[in-house]
């Protein structure tokens, strides 16, 4: 098969502590460097938080795995310092086609939203995403150990031990929390002896990477029974380095190991690309997939974060997408709790947040996976009815699912959210994932996402920035000096200064204040995650300070 | 009113914050609607619906486009 990627080999280095018999105590251990837990590991660096991920093996993910990434783990990833790169190296594409049987049915065009810094979805291979981030974890400073096996891990009140086996031995390490991101098996657990509770799916599906010999368009094609393929679906999707990626539905009685083999797997290409199209096969697999989740996510200190705690189907690209999002909910909460600003109580509402957007995750794949693969005659019947209309008729396309776009839960639930007291439109409700805006800061142009995260902040919109008094700037002002600092923002259509040196971003095209319904004088508390927390039409010091003890578990 | 072809689902109360997910709602139910049930009794139950729903609507014009429609390439 053709390579069209060198994997790296990172250096094992002999532990310091196999040296000594001591136990050595350490603020946050992370186990496995997969795409979550090296997001979790920057997260702490980003915190000033000292951090040791340890992982088995000593290379990136190896094989077909991951492919799209969304707009908000995009987003995440900038946050940590990783997204020029991926978005550079990545494939954006536009165009779907949907085929049933012999024909196109309808095709779509996803034309990015105006107005975000990231596009919907970029198609990358996960080994890439993964080189990257350890590039950048390294330059973070995360104290990284390859080939560091965890072995077994036992609870206890103030802390986690660890056993740990590396090539030159074992040794025991104690950590005041653990973050456990060992992927969908989980050894750590099953070490734990926790459940993790849904269904698998019975069905195969073959999964092969190949590369094209000549163009081909970047565009998603989704096939429902297919005359190359019948009874089954397949889809088509570019990934970076001309390669592309093609699943073929199996069915439950396939036979994997014959299924793999190229002389089975060409001829099929061959009938699917329907003419003399040279590739190359790169990676062949055959997979089933499961929808389920663990009933919590935190276990006293020991936390679980992306396929350890929730996996779904791949329809919806959910996987790794959901995973960044369990990071960038838990890092800045696992930091206050550390600073000890806030109550462990804030962690287990990283489990319910968490927990909400996995069951939103596994529904919406779910549907997906229902829909491809129909589980008796009527729902087949129904599907091939939707698909029939498809060509004709807006709503029947409307209901067409072949994996729905992965897109980030809004925490309307969530105990952390203060309710709207004053009448607002729009989608920015408390608990909903921030919507971008282009804003100007200093002169320069910029994105709104970027200005903030990683703390509270306060946004206060304004005509002008004169229009900000003294009274307004020193009030804004002193939200910083609050038990647990808000950094303010004024939010203004025309530049200039504010007294008391607030920053100024300048909504040029007044495109924030109409995604966040805001006039002069609107406040908006947005949390560490770029997540609404609160809002108003007015300041009033004493409620935004409320507001942020209630997003902390202070109240 | 002619018949609407436009995507048309919503349920009173709700917020959507995706449109994909009235449409999606509507679906799930259709199919757990036919959980466990034998082919036949499936037919029965897509054979009430259709009486319910056509009942429902009342307006006769717009039944005969929909039938006309599903009728059409079968
Ligand atoms: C065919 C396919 C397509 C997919 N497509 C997409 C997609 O398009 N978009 C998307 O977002 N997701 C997709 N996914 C899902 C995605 O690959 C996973 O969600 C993602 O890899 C999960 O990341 P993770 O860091 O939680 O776990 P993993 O990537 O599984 O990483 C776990 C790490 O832990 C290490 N480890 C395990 N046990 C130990 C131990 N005892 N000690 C030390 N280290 C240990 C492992 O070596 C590994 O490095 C796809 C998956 C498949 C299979």
């Amino acid at each position: 098969m053709l390579q069209t990627y060198q994997y790296p080999k990172f250096e094992y280095v002999k532990p310091a502590e196999l040296a000594d018999a001591t136990t050595r105590r350490v603020p946050v251990v992370v186990v496995g460097a997969g795409p979550v837990g090296l997001a979790a590991a920057i997260e702490c660096r980003l915190k000033d938080i000292p951090v040791l991920l340890l992982d088995d093996d000593d290379t990136v993910s190896v094989g077909s795995r991951g492919v799209c990434y969304a707009k908000r783990a995009l987003e995440i990833l900038d946050r940590i310092g990783c997204g020029d790169r991926v978005c550079g190296k990545g494939v954006s594409w536009n165009v779907g086609r949907t085929f049933f049987r012999d024909r196109e049915v309808y095709s779509f065009n996803l034309v990015p939203e105006p107005d975000h810094k990231r596009p919907g979805m970029v198609n990358l291979q996960q080994y890439y995403l993964e080189e990257y981030e350890v590039t950048r974890a390294r330059q973070a400073g995360v104290d990284l150990r390859w080939r560091n096996k965890v072995v077994s891990v036992s609870r206890h009140e103030d802390h986690v031990a660890l056993k740990v086996e590396t090539p030159d031995g074992f040794y025991t390490l104690e950590a005041d929390w653990l973050i456990v991101a060992d992927g969908a098996r989980s050894p750590i657990r099953h070490m734990l002896g926790l459940d993790i509770e849904g269904r698998i799916f019975m069905d195969r599906f073959l999964i092969a990477d190949v590369v094209m010999k000549a163009d081909f368009p970047a565009e998603r094609w989704f096939w429902f029974d297919p005359p190359f393929h019948p009874g089954q679906s397949v889809l088509l999707h570019k990934q970076a380095d001309n390669v592309w990626r093609i699943d073929f539905q199996l069915g439950w009685q396939a036979d994997p190991e014959e299924e793999k083999k190229p002389e089975k797997v060409i001829p099929r290409i061959k009938a699917m690309l329907g003419d003399d199209r040279e590739f190359e096969l790169e990676w062949v697999s055959v997979y089933t997939f499961q929808c389920r989740r663990m009933g919590r996510f935190r276990h006293g200190r020991v936390l679980f974060v992306g396929d350890a705690a929730h996996q779904v189907s791949p329809f919806g690209a959910r996987g790794a997408n959901s995973g960044y999002q369990d990071t960038d909910n838990l890092g800045w909460k696992l930091a206050l709790v550390m600073a000890g600003q806030a109550p462990e109580a804030l962690l287990d509402t990283y489990s319910d947040e968490r927990a909400q957007a996995a069951d939103e995750n596994i529904l919406n794949s779910t549907r997906s996976t229902d829909f491809i693969t129909p589980k008796s005659p009527v729902s087949l019947a129904f599907r091939n009815a939707v698909l029939a209309l498809a060509q004709d008729h807006p709503f029947a396309r409307k209901l067409v699912n072949s994996g729905r776009l992965s897109v980030p839960a809004f925490l309307t639930g969530s105990v952390l959210n203060t309710p709207d007291a004053d009448p607002f439109a729009g989608d920015m409700v408390p608990g909903a994932p921030m919507d971008d805006a282009p804003v100007i800061d200093n002169g320069a142009d910029g994105w709104l996402l970027d200005k903030v995260g990683n703390a509270f902040h306060a946004l206060y919109f304004a005509e002008d920035p004169a229009a900000v008094d003294q009274a307004i700037a020193a009030a804004l002002g002193d939200l910083a000096l609050g038990p647990v600092a808000v950094k303010p923002m004024v939010v203004s259509s025309r530049p200039g200064p504010v007294a008391g040196g607030i920053p100024v971003l300048v909504d040029s095209k007044g495109v924030a204040a109409k995604r966040y319904d805001a006039r002069p004088g609107t406040v908006y508390l947005v949390r560490p995650d770029q997540h609404v927390a609160a809002r108003w039409r007015g300041l009033d010091p004493a409620k935004v300070k409320a507001a942020v003890a209630r997003a902390t578990c202070n109240a | 009113m002619p018949l609407n072809l436009n995507p048309n689902f919503f349920e009173p109360g709700k917020r959507y914050f995706r449109d994909f997910s009235p449409g999606d709602d509507f679906y799930e139910m259709l199919i757990e609607t036919h959980r466990d049930l034998t082919e036949a009794q499936s037919a029965q139950v897509n054979a009430k619906l259709i009486l319910l729903l056509s009942n429902h609507i009342g307006d006769i014009t717009v039944l005969r486009e929909a039938m006309a429609i599903a009728r059409a390439g079968a």
